[in-house]
């Protein structure tokens, strides 16, 4: 919002990731477009298997190597397109440029290295500094996360939930990177801890100016923390556009059905309004928009043809043949 | 008091541990009438599990009486417990490790019965399995099926069935919804809903999930480091929270609304550790309002207007409405 400048950070191209799973292939991404602009934070929000964290691992190339394939588009970041980067050369990018923390901060950390030392490791990694100016410059880190200085020599196993996820936020801010890739930061965490690392993570979005891609299944969070957000449904982004815009002005059916799945803190209802049925199989998705089985208002053509995107207003865009607010769409 | 189907009292559940006893849950008393949900929030490590099994007396109790239809449950011995658990069950979290990987669905809801001795032939049973599988939405077809080929929704519409097929009055839920998506969460919720008006049955339903618990539930126990702090009934929680914790953890729930203007009251520190717990309050470490009194006296369970609050804020009210 008002770090935002026009300027594209990232721009995702046509990205198509697969799986290949006991002779089967599992379309996990299928032509993607996405972009981010600096100082943007982005919502990522579908259920378990959208593609929202494979999206994420195919910007850092850390997609695990056999089984996956990027099969076709383009990644572009800060002008430069990142498929066609080394291995040596992404290696650089890595936490450098981009950083990522993951949902568990109980297994990203190493339990036999002391949280100082791992600190010290991330910012060695791209910085030749002198020992001593490593360990300030980890303590430091510490203290701007909200950690004591003198617990830099603690092993993860001494530190709370909340404690740890602020030490793997530690890391990746180390060397102030451009973009911070967010897997589901807080889904580990109590309520109240949840709400302590997400004021933090605000107030460091907006003292680093970095951007922000959050993952998360809960719009409570996207409403609190994003810029704009972005809806995933296998594999494929249905409703994309600024938080206020499709908060309150929904047009994609999924998006609806995600809403009212989550039960009001403001009025009563015997009954929450639910879909029928399951996200599809993803070694066989449905012909058509793939999530017609499920939509109360697929007509004939949705089964047969996918639907292109369309903008609803400059910025808004939807991937569906029906117009849930206007009702002209392709009817 | 014979009103409540369900009534605890004093319950305590400590774990020994090296540094001490662990106090899990400590002293608490609530009732649950007949038909009624009994929401149960609090972070994790408040106790709120700890307490739903040790009213089926999974975990053994420390010290308390449970009294169910009036009876106290906790002097049965073990075979007249085994009896009592018909009528009493559980549902558990995570539907990806409370089946057996290697019982189909058909062995896994039967297993209800043949443990408990229900049923004269295996074919009785299954006629029994078909049934409840079909109050509980379960297709048919999937009798044969093992949990690993079915979605969390389905393993846990398993677990519901389990419960079920015993004929319960009672069942705890502990986070039945907690480890399954949105949609998903959304369609358990509403079956909940349904078997309890068909059954008349009557829950108590543990989650850390506030608009989860707001929405099932008829009144809500707050719990914080193994003592209730705040009971009352769901509508007066939400609208009118006494207790500081609560209201932080009502504070901290991110709501899906834009332009939203509210105070949020951020919780410094951790949740203490329930090993030696500190005299007097044990939320005084975090509270904004902490006085002097807190570190020192632990407050009572006391009426305050329509509800039930441990807080030294809220002076005993000598004509207690009820």
């Amino acid at each position: 919002m008002e770090h935002t400048s026009n300027e594209k950070l990232l721009d995702i191209r046509d990205l198509s990731v697969e799986y290949h799973s006991n002779g089967k292939i599992v379309k996990a991404v299928s032509n993607l477009n996405l972009s981010l602009k600096k100082g943007e934070t982005l919502g990522f929000v579908g259920e378990t298997g959208a593609g929202k964290t494979t999206t994420a691992l195919s910007i850092l190339r850390i997609l695990p190597e056999l089984p996956s394939r990027i099969t076709s588009g383009e990644i572009w970041f800060n002008g430069e397109n990142l498929l066609l980067k080394s291995k040596k050369e992404m290696q650089q990018i890595r936490g450098k440029e981009i950083s990522m923390i993951f949902q568990d901060p109980m297994t990203s950390l190493d339990p036999v290295a002391t949280v100082g030392k791992q600190i010290e490791e991330m910012i060695g990694l791209h910085e030749k500094l002198p020992k001593k100016e490593l360990r300030e410059k980890a303590a430091q880190m510490l203290e701007q996360v909200g950690i004591k200085r003198e617990r830099i020599d603690d092993y993860p196993h001494q530190f709370s939930g909340g404690m740890k996820q602020r030490v793997v936020i530690a890391m990746a801010l180390s060397c102030n990177p451009n973009l911070l890739i967010a897997d589901e930061p807080t889904t580990a965490l109590n309520v109240t801890i949840q709400a302590q690392v997400l004021e933090l993570m605000k107030n460091l979005k907006r003292q680093y100016q970095m951007s922000m891609i959050m993952i998360t299944h809960d719009l409570g969070i996207v409403a609190e923390i994003c810029d704009s957000v972005a809806i995933m449904y296998a594999g494929n982004i249905v409703e994309y556009g600024t938080v206020e815009r499709v908060y309150e002005n929904f047009c994609h059916p999924y998006t609806e059905a995600l809403f009212d799945s989550i039960p009001s803190l403001d009025e009563d209802q015997e009954e929450l309004k639910v879909i029928a049925g399951l996200t599809p199989d993803p070694t066989n998705l449905p012909s058509g928009c793939p999530f017609h089985p499920r939509c109360p208002y697929a007509g004939p053509e949705c089964a047969q043809q996918a639907p292109e995107v369309r903008e609803t207003e400059p910025g808004h865009i939807v991937r569906c043949h029906k117009d849930l607010k206007g009702g002209s769409g392709n009817e | 008091m014979s009103e409540y189907l369900l009534e605890v009292k004093n319950l305590k559940k400590y774990f020994k541990t090296k540094n001490g006893p662990l106090c899990a849950v400590d002293d608490i008393s609530f009732g649950i009438r007949k038909g009624e949900t009994l929401g149960v929030v609090g972070e994790s490590g408040c106790g709120k599990s700890t307490a739903g099994r040790a009213i089926l007396r999974l975990h053994e109790p420390t010290a308390g009486q449970i009294l169910f239809n009036g009876q106290d449950i906790v002097k049965y011995s073990p075979k007249k417990m085994k009896e009592m658990r018909r009528k009493m069950q559980i549902v558990f979290q995570d539907p990806y490790s409370s089946l057996n990987p290697r019982l189909s669905v058909q062995a896994l809801i039967a297993e209800s019965l043949r443990v408990n001795n229900i049923g004269k032939s295996d074919k009785e049973r299954e006629e029994q399995v078909k049934q409840v599988m079909d109050v509980v939405g379960l297709e048919e077809r999937l009798i044969n099926s093992y949990p690993h080929e079915l979605d969390g929704g389905r393993r846990q519409r398993i677990g519901i069935a389990r419960a079920l097929i015993l004929n319960p009055e009672f069942i705890v839920m502990d986070e039945p919804v907690s480890a399954l998506d949105v949609c998903i969460q959304a369609q358990i919720l509403n079956l909940l809903g349904r078997l309890q008006d068909q059954f008349n049955l009557t829950y108590m339903f543990i989650s850390h999930n506030l608009s989860v618990v707001k929405h099932i539930s008829d009144r809500i126990a707050v719990m914080h480091l193994g003592k209730i702090v705040e009971i009352a009934d769901s509508a007066e929680i939400f609208n009118n929270p006494r207790h500081p914790y609560t209201q932080a953890l009502l504070s901290s729930i991110p709501i899906p609304k834009v332009n939203l203007k509210r105070e949020r009251i951020i919780l410094e520190g951790d949740v203490p550790s329930p090993v030696n717990p500190p005299a007097g309050c044990r939320f005084a470490g975090r509270c904004r309002h902490a006085m002097p009194v807190c570190k020192e006296v632990c407050p009572e369970l006391k009426q305050c207007g329509n509800s039930q609050v441990a807080c030294h804020l809220y002076p005993a009210e000598e004509n207690s409405v009820r």
